[in-house]
């Protein structure tokens, strides 16, 4: 009888950082070991003719950056601080149900549009040319419990570098969901869609907490004492935003006469209706069907075009109009984000054919539908892992089952025979 | 009281200050960076504009002679440069500009009122002596506005005031300020102005002292300011010190005198905290890569003066471009504005 070797796999559900830091700098020609399955038809040449073609939008975007641009930024953020400032007021002021209504909607619009298209995007630096100190990635703080500076790393840095490499992106989904199946499944993952649905409200807080990286502490790569300052400026954070939603706003509407429980239900409103509406927009982004995944041996050697290409395959987008993609922030575009973190979001509509037209041509898959469609299949997505893949069923079941239950079985299987 | 109030509203407009939201009424409101509104636009030649504008909160008055960082967006990406402000003392402050270069002819040519400016506050010692002295200004080009804002802070003021203007201009109709100083020395005895036009007569040669005896005789007897070109100000620091009167010449530059580049001497320059690597020459300021770069980079007179720009080195090494020095220690602090990368080096930016 031979014994076959154990095979080790890495789990990759477990997220360390690389030792290896990868700059953004990344070579044109070359190869990685092995390509996507959907990309395996390209070669070396047509991999690197597709990654100078997407540097050549970029180039392009680049230098048609200009004053209509920086005028767009400015509305976005007069608009959102408009929102925020009038809803407050209605709130406070208002004794009626529609009053009540119009407050809540408009500091929650104020809130997407500050926390999507202008925190998100200005933290990525996409507006960092502009040498605004008032608008640049260095001094934007956002509304949001989540510093920004804790975001950056966790977000730009961490998220955007190792897209979809399973074990390495530490995106929220991949460390407390199970979202594909390649991530051996647990028992934990039976309450998936629970976790999902209480993250959707809680969303702001989720994000803080994942921001902090307690996990990494445990696993010896992050020190604790960067660990207690990222837990002190979450909790200075935090305490200014609960200070303001729902202590100070809801105390300034009992200065009219208004109840304290009307404005706080006002503003806890407003902040679940933010947070609900950025993780459905999120989690579009990179799970639903035709998203794919990647292992790190996958993007050794990974050359600009590759590169481009994994975030192509990696991402979704979402269909809509003009406005559905500004109160997206441009996450609606997916894809052209991930393959131009950087540049100005109100530019990724007009790239976006562009990029569509480039996936067509080389043959790779575009993934983008409307967001009920999208939604659909991530929520189907996430509630179909809960449960262990059909294969694993009886490893599971003989892993897990209390062995009562297979000592029955056996004795009735004993009996039948 | 009012900062009681601020910090009151502060409350609900964490995690922005209040200065933010003021601005959306208030245009001159911000918390991170001076503005003033452009009040009154006005040409003075085809090629040169005076611009008044009406500074926000932090501005303090300027002396005559001074000179402030003017910030202006042109296609969206904001600028700055220094200007001499050509206002009398105790007036708002005014620019004026001669279209050269982009900043330049962008104010020149397209500032409106309305417009926004950044600011910084003013700054400089090319200003006027404390006591009572005759005086004689050396001017030329756009070098003349400084020297406008002392005349007109000084003229109607003192009548004991004695000053001779030497302006040099290509054509006459280039040259600033012409009628104004008409009017004032025909009102003021103790103004005297002598136009030079260079087209017609040449330029007012500094190599010996034989024009300058013979526009100005008693011109050693008087507390001299040059402003102009840069051969012009060395010629004239020459002559101020062979005649041994180096201390009654006082000199404002505009432009920064630097060694020609090494060539080979650049490199590559990783700005750490914004994690950015850029290649760069040994010409270009590390300043400039890094605002090319998106970076935001403290700066102030970008002429290596006032030291705002100071960022420290990390590692590598970086040449100074006015001395040709190098600096090499971890930690340095670098003036930004005046150094280029020579091999690569590490900021802290």
């Amino acid at each position: 009888m031979t014994i076959a070797p154990e095979t080790t796999t890495p789990d990759v559900r477990v997220a360390i950082p690389s030792s290896k830091k990868r700059t953004g700098v990344l070579p044109t020609t070359g190869a990685p070991l092995v390509r996507p399955d959907a990309a395996a038809h390209l070669d070396d040449a047509q991999v690197a003719a597709l990654g100078a073609e997407l540097d050549a939008i970029r180039d392009e975007v680049i230098a048609a950056r200009g004053a209509d641009d920086a005028a767009y930024i400015r509305r976005m953020i007069r608009i959102a601080r408009t929102l925020d400032v009038s809803g407050r007021i209605a709130l406070a002021v208002s004794k009626s149900r529609t009053g009540w209504l119009a407050g809540t909607g408009a500091i929650a619009l104020g809130k997407v549009l500050e926390n999507m298209e202008i925190g998100h995007n200005v933290l990525h630096g996409q507006w960092d040319w502009m040498r605004d100190p008032d608008i640049h990635s260095t001094t934007w703080e956002w509304d949001f419990v989540a510093p920004a500076r804790g975001w950056q790393h966790t977000h730009n840095d961490i998220h955007h570098t190792w897209t979809n490499v399973l074990g390495k992106d530490r995106d929220v989904g991949y460390n407390i969901l199970r979202v594909d199946h390649q991530q051996p499944w647990k028992p934990r993952d039976i309450a998936n869609p629970v976790v999902n649905l209480m993250l959707a409200p809680l969303f702001e807080w989720g994000i803080a907490s994942y921001d902090l990286e307690w996990d990494m502490v445990g696993a010896g790569v992050k020190s604790k004492e960067d660990f207690k300052s990222d837990l002190n400026a979450l909790k200075q954070k935090a305490i200014r935003q609960v200070l303001k939603d729902y202590i100070a706003s809801p105390a300034a509407g009992m200065f009219f006469g208004n109840s304290f429980k009307r404005g706080l239900a006002g503003t806890v409103s407003a902040n679940m209706i933010r947070n609900i509406w950025a993780h459905s927009v999120i989690f579009c982004g990179h799970f639903p069907d035709g998203v794919d995944v990647f292992t790190e041996e996958m993007i050794d050697g990974e050359t600009r075009g590759d590169w481009y290409i994994r975030q192509m395959l990696g991402s979704a987008n979402l269909s809509g109009s003009r406005l559905f993609h500004i109160l997206t922030g441009n996450l609606s575009h997916q894809i052209e984000h991930h393959c131009f973190p950087d540049l100005p979001s109100n530019r990724y509509i007009e790239v976006a054919p562009r990029l569509r037209e480039v996936c067509d041509r080389y043959g790779l898959p575009y993934t983008t539908g409307p967001l009920p469609k999208q939604l659909f299949q991530t929520w189907k997505k996430i509630c179909q892992l809960a449960l262990p893949d059909e294969n694993r069923w009886e490893t599971m079941k003989s892993a897990y089952l209390p062995k009562m239950f297979k000592r029955s079985a056996a004795a009735s299987a004993a009996a039948v025979g | 009281m009012k900062s009681v109030a601020l910090r009151a509203a502060a409350v609900f407009t964490h995690p922005a200050p209040p200065h933010d939201f003021i601005s959306l009424f208030n245009p001159l409101s911000s918390a991170r960076q001076m503005r003033g509104v452009v009040s009154a636009v006005r040409a003075e030649t085809t090629q040169s504009t005076t611009i008044a504008f009406r500074p926000g909160q932090g501005w303090s008055p300027h002396d005559a002679g001074q000179w402030a960082r003017i910030g202006v967006e042109i296609d969206g990406v904001r600028q700055w440069r220094s200007y001499s402000l050509s206002a009398a003392a105790g007036q708002d402050p005014e620019i004026t500009v001669t279209a050269c270069g982009k900043v330049s002819s962008h104010l020149a040519h397209h500032t409106r009122v309305g417009d926004v400016f950044f600011l910084a506050p003013p700054q400089g010692d090319f200003v006027l002596p404390s006591g009572p002295r005759p005086l004689l200004m050396l001017t030329a080009g756009s070098g003349i506005t400084p020297v406008m804002s002392m005349i007109r802070t000084l003229i109607p003021r003192r009548n004991d005031a004695d000053v001779v203007l030497l302006h040099s201009a290509r054509t006459r109709e280039s040259a600033l300020f012409c009628d104004e100083l008409a009017n004032l020395s025909a009102r003021h005895p103790g103004l005297h102005v002598v136009h030079r036009i260079t087209s017609e007569q040449g330029r007012i040669d500094l190599s010996s002292t034989a024009d300058l005896d013979a526009i100005c005789p008693d011109w050693r007897s008087r507390k001299t300011y040059v402003c102009g070109p840069t051969d012009m100000l060395d010629a004239a620091t020459q002559l101020w010190h062979d005649a041994d009167l180096p201390e009654s010449l006082t000199v404002e530059r505009f432009a920064v005198a630097t060694l020609p580049a090494v060539p080979g001497t650049g490199g590559r320059i990783t700005f750490e905290r914004s994690d950015r690597e850029v290649e760069s020459d040994g010409a270009t300021t590390l300043l400039e890569v890094g605002e090319e770069a998106g970076i935001l980079m403290p700066s102030g007179c970008r002429m290596g003066i006032c030291r705002t720009c100071l960022t420290p080195l990390l590692s590598g090494q970086v040449r100074d471009l006015r001395t040709g020095e190098i600096h090499s220690n971890e930690g340095d602090l670098i003036q930004t504005c005046i150094s280029a990368a020579a091999g690569d080096c590490h900021l802290d930016r």
